[in-house]
C-alpha cells in the first residue's frame, strides 16, 4: 500500500513537471514569463554552482531559525505564564485576539522604520507572525490537563513547579507541537516575504534582483528553493512530533491489550 | 490514625448551593481497614477527597495522626478510580510509580528499591518498562497501587478503585489489597458503592446516608481475618452481615425520599468528640 502510494506520487509529480515543459513549448503561454521545466532545471543547477546563492539560502535561513527559535521559546514562556497566574488569561484575552489577527506584513514599514534591511528587520516580523502560532496552541494544551491526573499530582504533593513540569507540560506537548509545526511554515513564508519587500539579504531579495534583471528562469529557479525549504522543514517537523509523541494517541495507534 | 470531625461539604455555584456533605464524624484507628459504603451519589468520592486535602472542606475538621490536614498530607496515598487518567501515559511504569518518591526526595538507589519491591508485590515486576497504555485495565489499577505503595504511607484511600474493571480481576484486586494490608499494616480507608465488597473487604463497614450525607450505621465485620473469595462469601455470617447492610442503605434511601428529612442517629447518639 506504502509503495503503491509512493508510485503514485511520484507519477503525478512526474506528469506535473511534463505539463509544465509541454504547455510552454506548445505556445499555450509565453515562454518568457513561463520557462519551461527544462530550462528552470538549468537555471537551479547554474544557481546551485554559485557561491553568493548559497549565503543567500544561509541568509534565509539563518533569518527562519532564530525567528522560529525566539518565538516558540516566547511563545511557550507567555502561555504556560498566563495560564500559571490567575487572573492572567482573562485580562489578556482581549488584547491577543485583538493583536493576533493583525498581518505581520503590515508590520513592514515599522520594521523598516526601525532596522532597515538588517536581518532584525526580517526576525521582527518572523517572530511577530510565529509568535502567536506557538502561543494559542500552548493557551489551549494547558487547558487540556486532565483533573483526575492534576489531583493525583496533587495528593502525591507535587508542587506548583513539578505540576508543570511532569502534568502540565506533557499534556501540553501534543498541542505545542502543532504549533511549532505551523510556525515553521509562516516563519519560512515571513523571511522570505520580508527579503523580497524589504531587501534585507537571502533568497527573497536574491529573487527580486532575478525578477528586475528580467532573468526570468532563475527567478522560477529561485521559488522552487523556497518551495524545497517548505517541504523539508515541514517533513523535519513531523518526524521530530513522532520521537516526543510516541507516547500520544494519535502516534502510538491502536494497542493491543 | 485518621480523625474525622463534623465534616461538613457545600459546593457554592451561581444561584445553586448543593450540600453535599452535612455531618460526619468517624474515625479509623491504626491499621485498620475501613469502608465506607453508600447510595450512589451521596458524596463518598467528595468526603475522600477532603479527608485527602484535594478539597477544602466548607466546615469540620480532619486529623491525620494528630496534625490537622489542610493540602495533601505527605503521609497519605490516594488511589483513584479512573486510572487511566490517574496513571501518566507519558512516562512508563516504572517512572510513574518513581515520580512522587522523587518529590520526597529520596536517593536514586532507595527509589529504585522501593519501586521494584512495590511493583513485585502487586505482581507486575516484569512491567516497569511498559507504558501504562499497554496494560491491560487491571494492571494498570495494580500500577497505580504500587505508585501509592511505593510512596509508603500510613494512610491508603482508595476511591471506589474496582469500579472500572470487570468482575473477575476485580475479585483478584480485593484479594490483592488485603493481603497487601495485612502485610504492611497500612491503615485504609476504602469507598465503594459495592455492599459485598465492602463487607468482605472491611474490618468496619461505615454506611452512609443519602446526600446530604451523615454516618448512617457503623458495623463491625467479625467475619475471621483469613478470607477467601470462595468461602468467605458463602459463610452464614457474611449474608448476615451484607443483609445488614443493604437494609441500612435501602433505609437511607428511603430517608432521603421522604421529606421532611429527620436527621438520624443525633439525638439519640452524641458525637463521641
Amino acid at each position: 500500500m506504502r509503495g503503491a502510494n509512493a508510485a503514485l506520487g511520484a507519477a503525478g509529480l512526474a506528469a506535473f513537471l511534463a505539463l509544465g515543459e509541454a504547455v510552454p513549448r506548445l505556445g499555450l503561454v509565453g515562454e518568457e514569463y513561463f520557462p519551461p521545466t527544462s530550462r528552470i532545471a538549468d537555471a537551479l543547477g547554474t544557481e546551485a554552482a554559485d557561491g553568493t546563492f548559497w549565503t543567500a539560502l544561509g541568509d534565509t535561513l539563518t533569518g527562519w531559525a532564530l525567528g522560529l527559535a525566539v518565538a516558540v521559546c516566547a511563545g511557550i514562556v507567555v502561555g504556560v505564564l498566563l495560564s500559571v497566574v490567575p487572573y492572567l488569561r482573562e485580562a489578556t484575552a482581549s488584547t491577543i485576539e485583538f493583536l493576533r489577527p493583525i498581518p505581520s506584513v503590515a508590520l513592514i514599514p515599522l520594521a523598516v522604520l526601525l532596522y532597515g534591511t538588517e536581518l532584525r528587520s526580517v526576525l521582527l516580523l518572523v517572530v511577530y507572525a510565529s509568535f502567536w502560532q506557538v502561543l494559542i496552541q500552548v493557551l489551549y494544551g494547558v487547558r487540556d490537563v486532565d483533573p483526575v491526573a492534576e489531583e493525583t499530582a496533587r495528593s502525591y504533593g507535587l508542587g506548583t513547579w513539578a505540576r508543570i513540569r511532569y502534568v502540565l507540560w506533557p499534556t501540553a506537548l501534543p498541542y505545542v507541537m502543532t504549533g511549532v509545526r505551523l510556525a515553521a511554515a509562516v516563519a519560512l513564508i515571513l523571511a522570505v516575504t520580508a527579503e523580497l519587500v524589504v531587501g534585507a539579504p537571502g533568497l527573497g531579495a536574491r529573487i527580486a534582483v532575478a525578477q528586475t534583471s528580467q532573468a526570468v528562469p532563475e527567478m522560477y529557479a529561485l521559488i522552487v528553493v523556497t518551495g524545497l525549504l517548505g517541504l523539508l522543514i515541514n517533513v523535519g517537523a513531523r518526524a521530530v512530533e513522532r520521537r516526543a509523541l510516541a507516547w500520544h494517541q494519535s502516534v502510538r495507534g491502536e494497542v493491543a491489550v | 490514625m485518621l480523625d474525622v470531625r463534623g465534616l461538613k461539604k457545600v459546593y457554592e455555584g451561581p444561584g445553586r448551593r448543593v450540600e453535599a456533605v452535612r455531618d460526619l464524624t468517624f474515625t479509623v484507628a491504626a491499621g485498620e481497614l475501613v469502608c465506607l459504603v453508600g447510595p450512589s451519589g451521596c458524596g463518598k468520592t467528595t468526603l475522600l477527597k477532603c479527608v485527602g486535602g484535594l478539597l477544602e472542606p466548607t466546615a469540620g475538621e480532619v486529623f491525620l495522626a494528630g496534625r490537622r490536614v489542610a493540602g495533601p498530607p505527605p503521609g497519605m496515598a490516594f488511589v483513584f478510580q479512573e486510572y487511566g487518567r490517574s496513571l501518566f501515559p507519558w512516562m512508563r511504569v516504572g517512572a510513574n510509580v518513581e515520580l512522587p518518591l522523587r518529590q520526597k526526595g529520596l536517593g536514586r538507589a532507595r527509589r529504585g528499591e522501593l519501586v521494584a519491591d512495590a511493583l513485585a508485590s502487586v505482581g507486575l515486576a516484569d512491567a516497569a518498562g511498559a507504558y501504562p497504555w499497554q496494560l491491560s485495565g487491571g494492571m494498570q489499577q495494580r500500577v497505580a497501587i504500587a505508585r501509592a505503595l511505593a510512596y509508603e504511607p500510613e494512610v491508603l484511600l482508595m476511591d471506589e478503585p474496582f469500579a472500572a474493571v470487570d468482575a473477575q480481576t476485580r475479585a483478584d484486586l480485593e484479594d490483592l489489597v488485603r493481603a497487601l494490608w495485612r502485610e504492611r499494616g497500612i491503615t485504609v480507608l476504602f469507598v465503594t458503592h459495592d455492599i459485598d465488597e465492602a463487607v468482605y473487604l472491611g474490618q468496619r463497614v461505615i454506611v452512609l446516608s443519602a446526600s446530604p450525607t451523615v454516618v448512617q450505621e457503623q458495623l463491625r465485620v467479625d467475619l475471621p481475618d483469613g478470607r477467601d473469595q470462595v468461602h468467605t462469601r458463602v459463610a452464614p455470617r457474611f449474608a448476615e452481615l451484607r443483609t445488614r447492610v443493604y437494609e441500612q442503605i435501602q433505609a437511607a434511601k428511603r430517608s432521603a425520599a421522604g421529606a421532611p428529612l429527620k436527621e438520624p442517629r443525633r439525638a439519640d447518639a452524641p458525637p463521641p468528640h
